[in-house]
């Protein structure tokens, strides 16, 4: 449901959004649906969708010589003006190889011919595109509403202008002078020996790619009429994004460091969204979705407001993704969790308070255990924890301190159930670009292979506590494909020819196909993941901009191995990252009044500091900006 | 379990066919949820921590599988729990709290049409207590027609018919043939013709108690070298005596009045 079958006619720009994985994992992805939205509505285009097929399928295809082909109207990949990507996690990238090959199209672009569509992808991981710049003709960096516009003019003028059909080379030329586009041929990489020292543009691109970023949230309220699928995907519900952007600052997140500033969704437009939503649909969940929820302005009254609303059809669950770690959120969320209530999940990520100062998650103990004691005292029996390990100056007892933190949960809850369930959920941590973390030489395999098991051992003897850990295997190869520069391009497409695709799945992930490749391209890991960098190193994403000033980010870096926080800009005066002042946007709330308690997890308390003056604008356009007192 | 006395029970009868049958049961069940909700009906929710909407389906229709009867028990909430609905305003609908057959056909995917909707007699038993055997058409290929009828004759003939099967990761044995009610070639079907022309057609009857029998496990029991174009289920059945009745028919009839109409006839 909610799906276009649109039109093909000459003239229109034709798209085909391809999500390099599942139809179960890919379907519920926002991006690719506002986007589908928004082209399907423009006179000048048409929007399709595509999904990886699993390798059954494709093997079934391939024997038949059937080619990738379109959802909707069944028709070949090729056929599109337009194949574009959305890359949300580094492991897809061999599948964004194969797709290309399956739809019977050269996987590098220099081997194009005028005939094949161009090749675009976005998505956060385009903030380092050098990996895949062999293959994708152009990326865009930062929120896509506005720029599919730009790109469609670009791309009908090319196809269907006066001036006939452009070559490719032509079209890469007026793509780069798009702002928030990179055509990675336009750039010359010169190295010094094994080293990256400098990305230079040519034809007149830009010397820097700075993201788009829309200004207000207000203006786009997509998706308007969410697919609903008949069979079972993740994320089954409405979904309804409150806020993009967070500023908080835990300086692992690249999400947050690279959506700045935040800009919230008018509450009246939420409650609009979920209404009508609701109707349309007939889920009876509707998670408001952002990277903080509990910090949207006005939290309480929106969630009210939903639960109340008589249209809504009495029974409705809210659920609120990333919740916070404190018992005012828990209670919330038993009122609002109405029905098929599972279990509550909190994100303390370091095990102990130093560690958590460090990445500048800052939950007290008592926090935590508050908020475990009242989700066990509201009903629940089962509560998740989410850790990483492998952080910068990280210690074995940080690590063995998840273990306790996690035996003082199962005692809480032991307190209200007989039999409860306390699982800490153990990542290992990714250095990514555009975070303070950037510089970081990550966790080698062998170490982090060690304090899961140091963990483990820790938490061997803990009745009702069960640790569960990603492969570090696999944080390893996220770790290849996330800092490399244009040469990891080699390595990715050797993986893929071995055979390596559906990397994110982990039957079917081989950390040998990365390290022969690593090996054949005469790479060295220690060099490309384990490596710390300094402060002089031309990093390989430099030339894309999230808008963040490297001083900042490098300051950040140094205060963070001093164990030093920084608080939400949000509700405190500005540290100048950098995101408003190089974009000429600002932070947007919904309300003037942060919620209760602030903003969690910063380490502040709003309620108790003295008046501070921060600068920030509502939610209706029409109001000029406002100094809010407090 | 039988229903509570003080609600109100609607049964739905409904047909799946075409590509949505490739959709499973459970995919189905989350259809009609959305549907259900959307048109507004009061369905009543189970109490607890984790409330659930009460909704029974009975016998599941193994993936893959078409059928012409399938049937969904609603309870509704009790009269006053819910706000008013907008059902009440559709034509055809019962007692003003339930959707019309036509507006929930139009809810639901295309292949997934509505029949009828009967409100069930206090105390009814559930589907899963009632049904005790289905019909089944399966276009079966592999083998000609004739082999097909000599193979159902030696089925028909035996004591006993062995498969195995997998039972809690362990493989097991069961006898077929006491499940066995029914099993015939059918030679033409105008109405339905066969999925592909090298396929047999092939009627059968299967029980459902202690244990309901896919068509594939009798698939197995015909021989090893077949395969199943196709499968429909064509009725469920409710059993007494030497009378069987459908859980709603398609005119709307339940079997209890069913029942009651035959005894009326008779006597």
């Amino acid at each position: 449901m909610g799906a276009r079958v649109p039109v093909h006619q000459s003239g229109k720009v034709a798209w085909l959004l391809v999500y390099p994985d599942t139809y179960e994992i890919g379907l519920p992805n926002q991006g690719l649906q506002i986007l589908y939205e928004i082209l399907n509505e423009r006179d000048d285009a048409l929007a399709e969708r595509a999904y990886a097929p699993w390798i059954d399928m494709e093997g079934a295809m391939r024997a038949s010589g059937v080619p990738l082909f379109s959802l909707e109207n069944h028709l070949p990949a090729r056929s599109f003006d337009v194949i574009a990507f959305n890359l949300s996690a580094e492991l897809v990238y061999t599948n964004v190889l194969n797709l290309l090959d399956l739809a019977g199209m050269p996987v590098r672009s220099a081997d194009r011919g005028v005939d094949d569509p161009l090749v675009i992808a976005g998505g956060h991981c385009a903030y380092n595109p050098e990996p895949l710049a062999d293959f994708v003709d152009a990326f865009v960096i930062g929120d896509g509403e506005e720029v599919v516009g730009e790109l469609t003019r670009t791309v009908a003028e090319w196809r269907y202008g006066d001036r006939g059909m452009l070559g490719r080379e032509e079209l890469a030329r007026c793509l780069a002078q798009v702002p928030g586009v990179y055509v990675p041929s336009l750039y010359e990489c010169r190295y010094d020996g094994d080293r990256l020292v400098g990305i230079e543009p040519e034809h007149g691109a830009p010397a820097e790619v700075v993201k788009r970023s829309v200004a207000d949230l207000g203006d786009w309220p997509y998706p308007k009429h969410q697919l609903v699928p008949l069979t079972e995907v993740v994320h089954d519900r409405l979904n309804v994004e409150v806020f993009r952007g967070c500023t908080r600052g835990c300086r692992f997140c690249q999400a947050g460091m690279i959506t700045r500033p935040v800009r919230e969704r008018p509450a009246a437009q939420v409650a609009e969204m979920v209404r009508t939503g609701l109707e349309e649909t007939g889920y009876e969940e509707v998670a408001l979705t952002s990277l903080s929820t509990a910090d949207f302005s006005g939290i309480e009254g929106t969630v009210r407001q939903i639960i109340d609303d008589p249209q809504n059809g009495g029974r409705v669950s809210v659920s609120l993704p990333s919740l916070r770690v404190d018992a005012f959120t828990v209670a919330t969320a038993a009122q609002i969790q109405k029905v098929r209530r599972t279990g509550l999940t909190f994100a303390p990520e370091g095990g102990t308070w130093r560690m958590r100062r460090v990445i500048n998650k800052l939950i007290t103990e008592e926090d935590l255990y508050s908020a475990v004691e009242a989700a066990f005292g509201q009903g629940w029996r089962r509560v998740k924890l989410y850790f990483l390990v492998g952080l910068p100056t990280e210690q074995d007892e940080d690590v063995v301190a998840i273990a306790e933190l996690g035996r003082r949960c199962v005692e809480i809850g032991r307190r209200h159930h007989r039999s409860v369930t306390v699982v800490a959920s153990v990542g290992g941590f990714v250095p990514k670009p555009h975070t303070p973390f950037q510089w970081f030489g990550q966790c080698s395999r062998e170490e982090l292979a060690r304090k899961i098991s140091l963990l483990r051992e820790a938490g061997r003897d803990v009745r009702g506590l069960t640790i569960r850990w990603h492969d570090p295997d696999a944080t390893t190869a996220e770790g290849i494909a996330s800092r490399g520069d244009r040469r990891i391009g080699r390595v990715i497409e050797r993986v893929w020819r071995a055979g390596g695709t559906f990397q994110e799945w982990s039957e079917r992930f081989d950390l040998a196909l990365w390290l022969d490749a690593l090996r054949e391209e005469g790479v060295s890991i220690d060099d490309l993941v384990y490596r710390e960098r300094s402060l002089d190193e031309q990093l390989p994403w430099e030339h894309i901009s999230a808008g963040l000033h490297r001083d900042f980010l490098w300051d950040d870096w140094q205060q963070s191995l001093r164990g030093s926080e920084v608080l939400d800009c949000r509700w405190t005066p500005c540290y100048d990252c950098g995101a408003c002042t190089s974009l000429g946007v600002e932070h947007v709330v919904a309300s003037p009044v942060p919620p209760a308690g602030g903003s969690q997890g910063t380490g502040q308390d709003l309620g108790l500091t003295e008046a501070v003056r921060v600068p920030v604008r509502l939610g209706s356009k029409s109001e000029p900006p406002t100094l809010v007192a407090r | 379990m039988s229903f509570e006395r003080a609600t109100m029970v609607v049964r739905f009868r409904y047909s799946k066919l075409g590509k949505i049958r490739f959709t499973s049961q459970r995919d189905v069940a989350r259809m009609w949820e959305r549907a259900l909700r959307r048109c507004r009906m009061p369905v009543d929710w189970s109490c607890g921590f984790s409330p659930r909407p009460l909704l029974s389906f009975g016998l599941a229709l193994p993936t893959g599988a078409e059928s012409l009867g399938e049937y969904l028990d609603v309870q509704l909430a009790p009269v006053g729990s819910c706000a008013p609905v907008a059902v009440a305003e559709h034509r055809g609908s019962l007692s003003g709290r339930v959707a019309s057959c036509e507006l929930l056909s139009r809810l639901l995917p295309e292949g997934i049409d509505v029949q009828a909707q009967g409100i069930l007699p206090m105390g009814s038993l559930s589907l899963q207590q009632e049904v005790s055997s289905c019909s089944w058409e399966l276009d079966i290929g592999g083998v000609s027609e004739e082999q097909m009828a000599s193979r159902i004759d030696s089925v028909l003939a035996a004591q006993e018919i062995l498969v195995r099967r997998e039972r809690k990761g362990r493989e097991v044995e069961d006898d077929l043939r006491p499940s066995i009610k029914e099993l015939a070639v059918r030679t033409v079907d105008r109405d339905r013709p066969v999925a592909t022309s090298s396929a047999t057609r092939v009627v059968a009857t299967l029980a459902t108690r202690p244990r309901g029998v896919r068509p594939g496990e009798l698939l197995q029991g015909l021989g090893t070298d077949l395969v199943l174009v196709r499968a429909r289920r064509t009725h469920q059945w409710i059993e007494h005596g030497d009378g069987r009745w459908e859980p709603l028919s398609a005119c709307g009839d339940l079997p209890g009045l069913v029942a009651q109409h035959a005894q009326e006839r008779a006597s």
